[in-house]
């Protein structure tokens, strides 16, 4: 591929090159197709669920005891780059399932939850969601006013309301993210059927970004679950943190194969694109966003390629990752800009990939923190200074 | 039911080829390597039979230690065990790679050998008629179809404008054409799978070399585009240049 600039791959072991090579031609053989006409329809492609089940995409860093892959963190990466490098919507998909909902059952759920559900998960059985963000709490997720009132016998109701779901609709199963008691230190987790009474979910109409993907406002009334829904481990705000940890981490990744989708369009297109009697990639003006977009890629790749090492050697900061999601979401959301500029005017079209991408981006700009709120998580780490409130 | 699969380890048809000094071999650095893909098909066809009917599948490939790679791409597939015949470099006489190998698969009292009509880097098609000529079992070439039942095979082939049926007894050598099947991906788990099963490495006995490649030359740079003009008037210069010039009418 034209976008390893720097011999990444050098860097990669047979495994994690396999791997990559396995989700790339998955995501040319069933994804590219089809995504463009999915993403003007504003339909997921969900038919495609079974196929990367059957191919380990979910959880696929979770441990083969649970039905898992057990792959290690590099190599997860390079699945969401992968993913991405298809559509944002569809590594969200993953990301969600595998990061938000199969992650907390592994790491704060019981032995039980985790035998249920994880097998489950991984084959695509079970779909899940995660509920944390509402509709008035976004950035500041310890103000959330859902609820889980423990009754007389130990089970739980639950009564609030969670948006911007991802697979909301879709989800068999919802990581419930709810307050027991007055302040944010109560907040537990419940993996919550989403056939429970009480419980429904609608998709959100009118997205003009992650248009292949499920976007859904969940609202809970009176929802009864029993003890065994709560996560046992989860404590406090900072256990949904530690997921969305997990979630920027293959975000980071991700953002990095929605650039490379862009770039190679847009260096293809330059080459065969004739303008003034020549391909418009022998203008300086062009070669200049090129040489941008393959300098800051190669950064990017750089950057993933080592915090998954820490990741791997279990050294990794929360810190790190959200420098990672910043700077590669917003490089990945400049390259999709300037890439559908050096298109023209084909550049608008569904028929190429770089107006999706930039769409898709501004939601991933947005959502697992903003841009901002890890400018600020950074600012907070040099200084020492919270400038959140 | 013991099946072979010989396998070649080729460079992707997407990597862009540059000639080594000497010009008899190519680049090896930063060129990406891929099973070659005939040789999936018959990969496919060995697991669908396996998985029918029972057995084994060894993989088997004659090269240096990179072939492992390849060969563990067969293992990620889902090939119970693999093969690797070592050399050097990379032989290109067909008769002295086939030797090597009818060597192993005459040892190995496989049921069915399989393999791909052709590797995509030497277009030889040669490799399948002459395993089946130092095995001395039935070879059958580009097959699209394959049925096996009570030790006989029945295969179909596409010819100019038709179909040809051939059967024939076990074992034989088939060779795999595009339109076999659809070959599966190494799954996630199939990959980590790979790392625990067997890899045998043994020198390759390979036989006497009568071909050799003398040089290898790059396809000449196509000639530019030309605007002959436009609408209808340009119609008549088209077809003459067509005719004469590019001689396709």
């Amino acid at each position: 591929m034209s976008t390893d600039f720097f011999d990444i791959d050098g860097a990669l072991t047979e495994e994690e090159r396999a791997v990559r090579d396995s989700v790339r031609r998955f995501v040319d053989d069933r994804v590219l197709p089809v995504i463009g006409q999915c993403y003007v329809d504003g339909r997921f492609p969900r038919e495609l669920i079974p196929e990367m089940a059957g191919l380990g995409l979910f959880g696929a860093n979770l441990p083969e005891e649970y039905g898992c892959a057990g792959l290690n963190n590099v190599a997860y990466g390079l699945i969401m780059q992968e993913l991405e490098r298809g559509d944002s919507g569809i590594r969200s998909f993953a990301s969600v399932q595998g990061a938000l909902v199969m992650y907390p059952i592994y790491a704060f759920g019981s032995e039980a939850q985790k035998r249920h559900y994880l097998p489950k998960m991984a084959s695509g059985e079970i779909i899940g969601c995660f509920g944390l963000t509402e509709p008035d709490y976004g950035s500041n997720p310890s103000g959330m006013i859902t609820t889980a009132r423990e009754q007389g016998d130990g089970s739980y109701v639950l009564n609030g309301a969670k948006m911007w779901i991802t697979n909301g609709s879709t989800a068999q199963a919802a990581i419930i993210w709810a307050k027991t008691g007055a302040d944010d230190k109560s907040i537990r987790g419940f993996v919550v059927p989403t056939d429970t009474k009480g419980f429904s979910a609608k998709d959100q109409k009118g997205k003009l970004s992650l248009r292949a993907s499920d976007t859904s406002e969940l609202v809970l009334q009176d929802v009864c679950v029993p003890k065994t829904a709560v996560l046992p481990g989860s404590g406090g705000l900072k256990s949904p943190l530690m997921c969305l940890t997990q979630a920027r981490y293959g975000i980071s990744w991700g953002a990095i194969g929605a650039a490379m989708a862009c770039y190679e369009e847009a260096l293809a297109y330059s080459k065969t694109r004739v303008m003034f009697d020549r391909p418009i990639g022998g203008f300086q003006l062009q070669q200049q966003r090129l040489a941008d977009m393959i300098t800051e890629i190669t950064k990017a790749q750089l950057l993933s390629l080592h915090l998954g090492r820490l990741k791997d050697a279990g050294t990794f900061t929360p810190q790190q990752v959200s420098m990672a999601k910043r700077n590669n979401v917003d490089i990945a959301t400049n390259i999709a800009r300037e890439a559908r500029r050096l298109l023209g005017a084909n550049g608008i079209l569904a028929e190429y990939s770089a107006m999706r991408h930039m769409e898709n981006l501004e939601s991933v700009y947005t959502y697992e923190g903003t841009h901002d709120i890890h400018t600020l998580i950074l600012g907070q780490a040099v200084t020492g200074l919270n400038a959140f409130n | 039911m013991k099946i072979a699969v010989c396998l070649k380890r080729v460079p992707d048809t997407e990597t862009r080829i540059t000639i080594a000094p000497g010009g008899q071999s190519i680049v090896d650095a930063g060129v990406k390597f891929i099973l070659n893909p005939y040789d999936e098909f018959a990969v496919e066809a060995a697991l669908q039979l396996k998985q029918a009917q029972g057995g084994e599948v060894v993989a088997i490939s004659l090269g240096p230690d990179v072939v492992q790679e390849t060969l563990r791409t067969a293992l990620a597939m889902g090939a119970d065990r693999a093969i690797q015949l070592k050399t050097d470099g990379n032989p290109y006489d067909t008769i002295a790679v086939a030797s090597a190998l009818a060597a192993e698969l005459k040892s190995g009292g496989y049921d069915l050998i399989l393999l791909g009509k052709m590797a995509i880097d030497d277009y030889n098609h040669a490799m399948a008629p002459a395993l089946g000529e130092l095995l001395d079992v039935p070879s059958v070439s580009a097959v699209s179809k394959l049925t096996i039942a009570d030790g006989r095979a029945t295969a179909e082939r596409e010819v100019e404008g038709g179909v040809e049926v051939v059967t024939f007894p076990l074992p034989a050598v088939v060779s795999a054409d595009k339109g076999l099947n659809k070959p599966r991906l190494p799954t996630l788990p199939g990959i980590m799978a790979a790392k625990k099963k067997p890899m045998e490495s043994k020198p390759a006995a390979l036989g006497a070399a009568k071909v050799v490649v003398r040089t290898l030359t790059p396809p000449p740079e196509r000639p530019a585009g030309r605007i002959l003009g436009e609408g209808a008037g340009a119609v008549p210069e088209l077809v003459r240049l067509l005719q004469t010039e590019a001689k396709v009418l």
